[in-house]
């Protein structure tokens, strides 16, 4: 096969994308699955799906819609079970199909050119165009330098929010921040991965990295490289392959979970430990 | 011996549900104090208008030099607070101590984590510092909180029911270690188990919406009476054994 021009830009900008994509999963995946808000993010995800269909409708661009229903609805979940006393999670329940709801009637509704739903549900690479790698970049930035700034104090509000608040009046504003902030790496990783699969891609990578290290930081750093692998592999194998780059990514991301988890079975099995002393023996 | 802080005819209340009325106190270096009183009485509440998480509604609460910012005061919650599965080692937890003083764009110094491990060196936990807190057990746990709450040199130190999840074995250890501690920290325990404290604080206040302060140690059943405060009492002896109230 001759390596054309079109083609080396593709491998650029796939590669970029699977580096700014494990960099952002990594971060905000390692803090959804810390503090148990995988569901929550479930409910992000999908009723993002919202915005996407008013974004086609009202001609703007579609991400930008999906980032703002993406955090209007994480702090609406907030409000519903907070002021409203509904159950968390069937404020969740009820924006996540909220969302899509009015996402597939927009959709529907908007005249002449109607976008290629399955590019949003699967994920789609050759939609991704320069300004979403870019995004995805800037977003990178942010997410190292938030975290890198104030890890502890992030780090310490989501393990124990009751203590946090004896200490800091900042609480609040730190949780709406990060949740603002995960919700913002799932919608700008919707256009690889899309909407039903963009969950794993932040869920997968830290349980591989559990499986190492219970310290969050090296989760962290974990979870970058195996979201890396199994994004760079996921995204060869679609290229070679013709299926959807979303599907193939979770796929070889959970076979990466698969085998490193019977490795480690094994070694630990060999070795006569238990299957959880090896973080037990790390200090700090 | 100097005045810590007092509370002056302070009431608190959730909404229009008075939880304390009129409560006049008055908190001295050095003391020792058990608090007790029946769940739903404001001992706990009496603890957040302290560490400043609810204002009250009526009256003041005045604090000397060393409290005015609230920084010297360690503060050890009910154990069920932290997610015990949740990431973080033991070191970063002791460490967490310290953020009052450090604010929020914090990097932990060489010295911060020598106090941490002076601090682990102290109540034993130096061999567990890189263990996270679902391998530990639970009076291991309460030790781990016990240093975050110490780490910062407090000169008032809020415990909330240290005996929960206490193994019998450690406890003694526990009560010897806060008897330490006293010798350079007020204490201030809330706790409903009245046998095991009356052998170590120095005296006691009983809450009941009101509070009453009692300056001996000693609980008799007619103080009990006389403050309205029905109470389970837990004693020590041969066999390990629960003494419940006779019925009617």
């Amino acid at each position: 096969m001759e390596t054309s021009i079109f083609q080396y830009e593709f491998i650029i900008k796939g590669l970029l994308g699977a580096v700014f994509a494990s960099i952002t999963a990594g971060i905000s995946g390692t803090y959804i699955v810390s503090k148990r808000m995988v569901f929550l993010s479930g409910g992000i995800t999908h009723a993002s799906f919202g915005g996407i269909g008013i974004g086609y409708f009202a001609g703007i661009n579609p991400v930008i819609g999906a980032a703002v229903f993406g955090i209007l609805s994480a702090l609406g979940v907030e409000y519903l079970s907070v002021r409203q006393k509904i159950r968390e999670d069937s404020a969740i329940g009820i924006l996540w199909a909220f969302g899509m709801a009015v996402g597939i009637i927009f959709m529907y509704i908007t005249p002449g050119y109607t976008p290629n739903l399955m590019s949003y549900l699967f994920g789609s690479i050759l939609t991704v165009t320069n300004a979403d790698i870019l995004a995805l970049g800037i977003m990178s930035a942010v997410l190292l330098l938030y975290f890198g700034i104030f890890y502890r104090a992030i780090l310490y509000i989501s393990f124990d929010e009751v203590f946090a608040r004896t200490y800091s009046s900042y609480v609040d504003i730190f949780k709406y921040l990060t949740t603002s902030l995960i919700a913002l790496t799932i919608v700008l990783n919707i256009r690889m991965a899309g909407v039903i699969l963009v969950l794993s891609l932040l869920t997968i990578p830290p349980n591989i990295a559990m499986i190492f290290t219970r310290v969050y930081s090296r989760i962290v750093v974990w979870s970058v490289f195996a979201g890396f692998i199994g994004t760079a592999t996921g995204y060869v194998i679609s290229f070679f392959a013709g299926v959807p780059v979303g599907a193939t990514i979770i796929f070889t991301l959970v076979i990466i979970w698969v085998i490193v988890k019977g490795l480690h079975y094994i070694v630990m099995k060999i070795s006569g430990k238990e299957s959880n002393s090896l973080s037990l023996s790390e200090t700090d | 011996m100097a005045t810590l802080f007092e509370m002056n005819s302070l009431s608190a209340a959730y909404g229009a549900n008075i939880v304390l009325q009129d409560v006049s106190f008055r908190v001295m270096e050095n003391d020792f104090i058990g608090v007790i009183g029946p769940n739903g009485g404001g001992k706990t509440t009496l603890l957040r208008i302290i560490l400043g998480l609810i204002k009250p509604v009526k009256g003041n609460l005045t604090f000397n030099q060393d409290l005015i910012d609230r920084k010297s005061i360690g503060y050890l919650p009910q154990i069920s607070t932290g997610d015990t599965n949740y990431p973080v080692t033991v070191t970063d937890i002791i460490l967490s101590g310290l953020m009052i003083r450090k604010g929020i764009i914090s990097r932990m110094s060489k010295d911060d984590r020598k106090k941490a491990s002076v601090v682990m060196d102290e109540l034993g936990l130096s061999a567990l510092k890189g263990y996270t807190l679902d391998t530990l057990s639970g009076g291991q746990m309460q030790r781990v909180f016990l240093g975050r709450a110490i780490i910062g040199d407090p000169k008032l130190l809020l415990l909330d029911e240290p005996g929960n999840f206490v193994d019998a074995t450690f406890e003694n250890d526990f009560y010897e270690k806060l008897r330490e501690l006293n010798k350079r920290m007020a204490i201030l325990m809330v706790s409903h188990d009245v046998g095991t404290i009356s052998a170590h604080i120095k005296s006691f206040a009983c809450v009941n919406r009101t509070l009453h302060y009692h300056p001996s140690h000693e609980i008799t059943n007619d103080d009990l009476l006389a403050y309205g405060c029905p109470i389970q009492l837990v004693t020590h002896g041969d066999v390990p054994h629960t003494v419940l109230k006779i019925h009617c």
